[in-house]
């Protein structure tokens, strides 16, 4: 159970302010998600750069040495850049997504570190605690970037861990944070699996991300994806899904998960509550509505 | 309903009773089959689960000392909500009264509850149904119970509690909402719930204005404004997910929490829901105790358990498990008069037996409690009531003394895990404590040294 | 807390006392405890008139109140904004998040903007008007209630509604009144569809009474004609019981 917040900015002038606008969006929501938190930034410049893949990692144990002398090795990859944001890592280089992806697995394998996301636009961060102390250790309020998400959980039946943490990013540049919980999870999970794809966590949440991956990589696009899991997906659900290109917000049947969305010239915001939104710029002229049952809303760029 | 097997005399005659089909099966599919309606009563679940005779507590000899039975002190307060509330609950026993409304029970019931629990210093609680002027005169600590009917719900009550109960959930029926049938529905109990008299009520199974957690915690913070910070705010839940529930219950803010395991009582559910949901009163507590200890909150948001609570044994046995409290619901019924010899003739002719009554739906109870009939509930007096209750409760508390003191504990808070052994393998899983005379919890690797 | 005390100005239509409280520089704490306070002072609250302003979607505003003290928010709510209300009035210049009014017992809370989820939830008495739209659940479990809305209605809308009147200048999402005790409800565009046990019935002269005097009490233009009335068919009263014996 959770808060969650996003925005899709349209206006580039305030591209540089991507964080300021989004950290007291996250602060807000921490007290429905004491737990812990997490961001997915889209065309922050400290983590993906134009004609780069970016890998974001939770490396545990293992040292980010080990990991770029491993990379170093491999000719394909050219120069491998990394940066450190809590206790996540992004490392970037100048290869499509699932080259990197690929090379940094290797390497992490049987390690017990865990890749969180991926794409050419998109760094996820997330940790444990306080909503307002991750933010800070993730310098938040200094990203940049055109789109970013985030979410404050409080864990409902999976452990308290980094890995646990939303947003789930599983395909490239895809990206999706949960408020609810799934009723019917575990049997979707084991249909994924039997189709071959493997877990990273035993969240709820995360089925729903790797459902509309495999939907997405099916031929779906994604408001289809996201009409094809209200179908299957029994439960409660308010969901914030983003791509490089979208923003997409859906709700369950029943609707009792709050969510606002709110809308100007300059940007779209969605937030769990309007508390969240309430410092945007021209917020007071926003067009602001409640997202209606089963109803996919997509912005695109 | 009770259910018959083989008897001497059907076996001798060589005929073979089905143990899938037995007769209170057939009976069951026979009476589905006739009305086309679900089977209803009330009591708690009624089959054979892990229980607290499937523990033993280890009196002290010589490894420990055990404190003089009449002599030395063995204390019995508790104190409850102290989180946050302004003025916390002090009660004189660790044993509460659960929540029955005031419609499944006559007023005289809730009235006898009240000064039963009063006259030992401990609480009662409301229940689905609002708080009536009897029962608050008579209570000295009154739990007001907020759940998701909003029946009778009113600031003033709400003020006027000394606590108030967050109910998501009853171990009768986790995830069901409350039932109250025609017969039960008068002018009174229909006005306090603006309902027409007469309807078969089916109250919510879930709030009408948050869901979840991370809703309940602003819930939460709501009713602590409209009482100013003042009241302990309780969440009660049925056991189920005891571990998360209790975990998400002290994350949205509560003061203490509440685990009513499966043989809790009900006044009226649908049969099928007491007897297949939920899990045993002895599998919960260890669940919600882990659940607080992970947290850094055990013992400072109290543990209240109920469900299958019946005397001074089972009450030592939940504390030594971690509880704080326990609270009963039937065992005070029985108190009251429930079932009583008395009324056998009368049990008999609506098709019972006294010590078999379940029937509370019907509101034609004949000891007078589980009624709106003004007949029916004139039976019972609610001063000699409250007198039964309070004796009740006190040689419960006794029991629980004489246990503790046994153990060698001058407050029976110290009861602990450590102090118990289980008769079963079942019992020792559930309860988390080692088959007695060996070392062995089931699902536990044994400790380096243990010699026992 | 501190009030902004400069500022005791007078109001032109009556003697009243303006006192702002800024949710920017007090908390949601103070701003109850002030207003519990005032309130248990009795009579001389209703010459007291609070404005709220920065509001900033904080919860459980102005709830709790029990005397008839005049409380204006500049701005929007967040849940639980009025809860419980006793004969305040409470008026919400903006949106107002989940809860709105939830359990009110009496008094009147106005809402210039649209209402969350379940506006109105179990309320027992007194008068809630939302300007806008209100979304799911509005008018849930209410028991005696009067709820005008001057735009649309989420689905289940008067679920399990007991007593009281819901009247719905919009449309109306679906499930309208399923599961409907003895509310009165009042729709005037289209209803998207009925829950279990939710009928048409006809309009007859002392619902039209009723509705006009909600109508004007609420400041809503329409004639009662454009109305239709839906209530119980009662068929869910009792159970079903059959006799195939």
């Amino acid at each position: 159970m959770c808060g969650i917040v996003g925005i899709q900015l349209r206006d580039e002038t305030l591209y540089p302010n991507l964080g300021a606008l989004l950290t007291p969006m996250l602060c807000h929501a921490a007290h429905r998600g004491p737990d812990s938190a997490g961001v997915g930034l889209y065309g922050d410049a400290r983590y993906t750069r134009p004609g780069f893949s970016s890998i974001s990692v939770l490396l545990g144990e293992v040292e980010v040495s080990q990991v770029t002398t491993a990379l170093a090795r491999d000719r394909d990859l050219g120069a491998v850049e990394v940066t450190a944001a809590g206790p996540t890592t992004v490392i970037r280089a100048a290869t499509e997504p699932w080259t990197l992806e690929r090379g940094v697995a290797e390497i992490l394998d049987g390690t017990g570190a865990i890749i969180i996301g991926r794409g050419r636009e998109l760094a996820v961060l997330k940790g444990t605690g306080d909503p307002s102390a991750l933010a800070a250790t993730f310098d938040l309020t200094r990203a940049t970037g055109y789109q970013g998400i985030a979410h404050t959980r409080m864990a409902t039946e999976s452990a308290v861990t980094s890995a646990h943490s939303h947003p789930f990013s599983v395909a490239a540049d895809l990206c999706l944070v949960h408020n609810g919980s799934f009723a019917n999870h575990a049997t979707i999970r084991r249909q994924l699996q039997a189709e071959g794809h493997v877990f990273d966590s035993d969240n709820d949440s995360e089925v729903g991300a790797r459902y509309l991956a495999h939907k997405l990589s099916e031929g779906s696009d994604l408001e289809k994806a996201l009409r094809q899991l209200c179908d299957e997906f029994d439960g409660f659900y308010t969901l914030l899904v983003t791509t490089a290109d979208s923003f997409a917000v859906v709700r369950d049947a029943i609707a009792c998960k709050p969510a606002v969305i709110a809308q100007t010239d300059s940007w779209v915001a969605m937030a769990s509550e309007y508390r969240s939104l309430a410092g945007l710029p021209g917020i007071d002229q926003a067009r602001l509505f409640e997202p209606e049952p089963e109803e996919v809303y997509l912005w695109q760029r | 309903m009770t259910s018959a097997n083989t008897d001497s005399g059907t076996a001798s005659s060589g005929l073979r009773e089905s143990a899938t089909f037995d007769r209170a099966t057939i009976h069951e599919i026979q009476r589905a089959a006739e009305t086309g309606v679900y089977d209803i009563r009330g009591w708690g679940a009624k089959r054979a689960v892990p229980h607290f005779d499937d523990l033993l507590l280890l009196g002290a000899s010589m490894s420990r000392y055990p404190l003089e039975g009449y002599r030395e002190r063995c204390d019995t307060d508790v104190v409850l909500g102290d989180r946050h509330a302004k003025f916390p609950l002090h009660l004189q026993i660790p044993v509460t009264i659960a929540g029955m409304s005031f419609g499944a029970l006559s007023a005289q019931a809730k009235e006898a509850l009240g000064r039963g629990a009063s006259e030992v210093g401990t609480s009662t609680t409301t229940g689905d149904g609002g708080m009536t002027a009897e029962e608050r005169g008579q209570s000295k600590h009154l739990v007001y119970q907020y759940l998701p009917s909003r029946y009778g719900m009113n600031p003033d009550d709400l003020r006027r509690a000394d606590a108030i109960e967050i109910v998501l959930g009853q171990g009768a029926k986790p995830g069901g909402g409350g039932m109250l049938l025609g017969q039960k529905i008068t002018e009174r109990v229909a006005g306090m719930r603006t309902l027409p008299v007469g309807v078969d009520q089916r109250s919510a199974c879930r709030h009408p204005d948050w869901t979840g957690p991370d809703d309940l915690e602003i819930k939460i913070r709501e009713l602590r404004e409209i009482t100013d910070w003042e009241k302990p705010i309780y969440v009660k839940v049925g056991a189920t997910r005891t571990y998360f529930d209790v975990a998400l219950a002290v994350k949205s803010g509560a003061d203490v929490v509440v685990v009513d395991g499966m043989q809790g009582g009900t006044a009226a559910t649908q049969e099928v829901f007491i007897e297949h949901v939920g899990i045993p009163t002895l599998a919960a507590i260890p669940q919600a105790v882990q659940a607080l200890q992970e947290l850094g909150m055990h013992r400072k948001v109290q543990l209240i358990v109920s469900g299958g609570v019946r005397n001074g044994a089972d009450l030592a046995k939940c504390l030594a498990l971690g509880a704080d409290a326990v609270s009963i619901g039937t065992a005070a019924l029985i108190a009251l008069g429930d079932n009583s010899p008395r009324f056998a003739e009368e049990y008999r002719a609506l098709g019972s037996e006294a010590g078999f009554y379940d029937d509370y739906q019907d509101g034609r109870d004949p000891a007078g409690i589980t009624t709106q009939d003004p007949e029916l509930s004139a039976r019972l007096d609610p001063v000699l009531g409250g007198r039964r209750l309070a004796n009740l409760l006190r040689v419960m508390t006794m029991e629980a003394q004489t246990l503790a003191r046994a153990c060698g504990k001058a407050h029976v808070h110290n009861l602990e895990p450590e102090d118990l052994v289980a008769l079963t393998i079942e019992a020792a899983a559930m309860a988390r404590v080692p088959l007695a005379g060996t070392s062995w919890i089931p699902g536990r690797p044994s400790r380096d040294g243990d010699r026992w | 807390m501190t009030p902004t005390d400069p500022q005791p100005t007078t109001d032109r239509r009556a003697e009243r006392t303006t006192k702002v409280v800024d949710l920017a520089s007090s908390s949601v704490r103070e701003l109850n405890q002030a207003l519990h306070e005032s309130s248990s002072t009795g009579g001389e609250s209703s010459a007291v008139e609070w404005v709220i302003t920065n509001p900033q979607g904080e919860h459980a505003i102005a709830c709790g109140l029990t005397e008839p003290v005049h409380v204006r928010i500049e701005g929007h709510v967040g849940y639980y904004c009025a809860g419980m209300n006793q004969r305040a009035h409470v008026e919400v210049r903006g949106n107002a998040g989940v809860g709105l009014a939830e359990n009110m017992m009496s008094g009147r809370v106005d809402v210039s903007g649209d209402a969350s989820q379940s506006a109105g939830a179990t309320g027992h008495g007194g008068l809630l008007v939302i300007n806008g739209n209100a979304a799911a659940r509005c008018g849930i479990s209410m028991k005696g209630i009067d709820i005008v809305v001057g735009g649309n209605v989420g689905h289940m809308s008067a679920f399990m509604a007991q007593a009281g009147r819901l009247v719905i200048c919009g449309d109306a999402g679906d499930a309208l009144g399923d599961s409907l005790y003895e509310a009165h409800l009042y729709v005037r565009g289209t209803v998207k569809s009925l829950g279990a046990d939710c009928v048409a019935k006809p309009m007859r002269a002392h619902h039209h009474t009723e509705l006009a005097d909600l109508l004007s009490r609420a400041a809503m233009a329409y004639s009662t004609a454009e109305f239709t009335r839906y209530g119980s068919a009662r068929s869910l009263y009792n159970f079903h019981v059959d006799n195939a014996y």
